[in-house]
């Protein structure tokens, strides 16, 4: 799923301040944590309100569609659009490109700020990077445990010398707190070794592909 | 082990037990003159035959090491093990800079990854890590013995000449880890390994005999510390250190003694001691090449130390 976090509303309002009539658009599809017809709704409340009490008048709409990252999911919006000076997307950073593709006309702007693909360990739980699409799949290697994304610097001969009681010394700060995620060559040489695979741990693994990951890419 | 270049390996293949030092470049600074001069001590001891030269430690920009290792030893004479750190530049500029290393008479590079970029000073800038230690290894050694650079392009004119370090941990938990990776290192070519810091006799020891099979010429890191705090600081904040409890006693003893020549005294006396009997306890493992003294700052301890040792 790709993972986003909500822009502060002021960050919001700023974009459309100077519009009348606003379309906020939900996505049903991937975006995590949920950003559809509900959270399009609360959203287009807040901000018709931040209007209201700066003495202006937004005419804030509000609909969702099944995937922002679709073309033909985001046409489906063309009568509900009508009449809108702008439209704001709860989508990832894929869908606020599709909708100003598809509706050149307005601008679409975000409501989120895109941050990775990842999961959750539970329901609307703590989110964790997982994947960085780098091109080039060496998990059948690794333990089903990826370094390119859950090692802070990527490697593929790991663990440097930072990894301590199993620990990145690389503090991130999540929501306010610094926290040390587990070390991913750490959890990779004890997956190997109880799969009784060190073999794998102790090979030598040459330079990535970068031109993999070149972007923009194309399938 | 792959042909010596430097004197460090020469002195290294003839079976002298060798003593290195470390240099650090201040933080954004283009005056390294008091390293030089702290080189020529280090040279002036005799028995030092080497001093790496750091590479932005702890992510802070410092003048690149290339340059520094340079300039310090055209001005010392000593011979410097330029340390290369793969966080800052990709595959290119790492071979641009091999390339520039030997054409400037430098002779060791230590291959190093490198302290996160968030770590230091930048915390904004772009971590690069195009590669890692090993791959960077690998890429010095394609260069060296193959003329070529990992993409397979050709070294044009006079191959590098450059001996390969690498930087091992005695103190990773656990130690398979490390040994599984120092052999990964020297299977691509490292011709020699610095330690981490280890201020415990028992974790040189048990290293030594774990990474004995790879029959790669080691130098254990030491730093005698110049003061409890500094011993608290590798203790508590340098990633996988442990400083032994009665090392640590014996220091907050010190710091009571309030006369600051006496104390200065008491620790000298210590740190001469205890390294005295530590070094000579390692130099018996049939692996162990050397030490790698960090006391940057402190000389008076240095000569003590190794005349005892040699003695």
């Amino acid at each position: 799923m790709i993972i986003t976090k909500e822009k502060p509303l002021e960050e919001i309002y700023g974009y459309i301040s100077d519009c009348k009539n606003v379309l906020f658009v939900g996505c049903d599809g991937c975006t995590q944590p949920p950003r559809g017809l509900k959270e399009a709704e609360t959203l287009a409340k807040l901000v018709e309100m931040k209007a209201k009490m700066e003495g202006k008048e937004i005419r804030c709409r509000f609909t969702t569609v099944v995937k922002q990252c679709c073309e033909t999911s985001v046409g489906n919006l063309r009568t509900e659009m009508e009449g809108c000076d702008a439209m704001v997307s709860l989508a990832c950073g894929v869908g606020v490109q599709i909708m100003n593709k598809v509706y050149p006309e307005v601008c679409t702007y975000p409501a989120q700020d895109t941050k990775f693909i990842g999961a959750e360990e539970i329901r609307q739980g703590p989110m964790y990077e997982m994947c960085l699409a780098c091109g080039e799949c060496i998990l059948h290697e690794t333990g089903g445990i990826c370094p390119v994304t859950r090692c802070a610097k990527g490697l593929l001969n790991g663990p440097c010398g930072g990894c301590v009681d199993g620990k990145c010394e690389l503090p991130m700060e999540v929501n306010g707190e610094l926290v040390k995620n587990d070390c991913a060559w750490y959890l990779i040489y004890h997956r190997l070794k109880e799969l009784g695979r060190l073999d794998l741990f102790r090979k030598y693994r040459p330079p990535k592909k970068r031109s993999l990951a070149m972007n923009p890419r194309r399938l | 082990m792959g042909e010596a270049f430097s004197e460090l390996m020469k002195k290294i293949k003839a079976g002298e037990f060798v003593y290195t030092g470390e240099l650090e470049p201040h933080n954004l600074s283009t005056d390294i003159s008091d390293v030089v001069e702290w080189a020529k001590t280090l040279k002036s001891i005799g028995k030092i035959v080497a001093a790496n030269v750091t590479d932005n430690p702890q992510s802070f920009s410092a003048m690149t090491s290339l340059a520094a290792s340079f300039i310090i030893q055209r001005d010392s004479g000593l011979e410097m093990i330029y340390q290369l750190r793969t966080a800052d530049k990709n595959r290119l500029a790492l071979a641009s800079d091999i390339l520039a290393a030997s054409a400037l008479g430098l002779r060791n590079i230590l291959a190093l990854t490198g302290d996160h970029t968030h770590m230091g000073n930048t915390p904004d800038a772009k971590p690069v890590f195009d590669l890692d230690s090993a791959q960077l290894v690998d890429l010095i050694h394609h260069m060296v013995y193959e003329g070529v650079d990992l993409a397979g392009n050709e070294v044009q004119g006079p191959r590098p000449q450059i001996n390969i370090g690498v930087a091992g941990n005695p103190n990773q938990e656990p130690l398979e880890i490390e040994v599984l990776k120092m052999e990964r290192k020297v299977e691509v070519g490292a011709d020699f390994i610095q330690t981490q810091v280890v201020f415990d006799l028992d974790i040189a020891l048990t290293y030594l005999d774990a990474i004995e099979h790879l029959n790669t010429p080691t130098l254990i890191g030491i730093f005698p510390p110049r003061s409890y705090g500094q011993a608290e600081f590798f203790d508590k904040f340098v990633s996988g250190v442990t400083v032994p409890p009665e090392f640590l006693e014996a220091f907050k003893k010190f710091k009571q003694i309030s006369d600051k020549a006496e104390r200065k005294k008491k620790i000298d006396e210590f740190n001469i001691e205890y390294f005295i009997d530590f070094i000579k306890e390692i130099k018996k493992k049939k692996n162990c090449a050397g030490c790698h003294i960090m006391a940057v700052g402190y000389p008076d301890v240095i000569a003590p130390i190794i005349e005892g040792v040699e003695k």
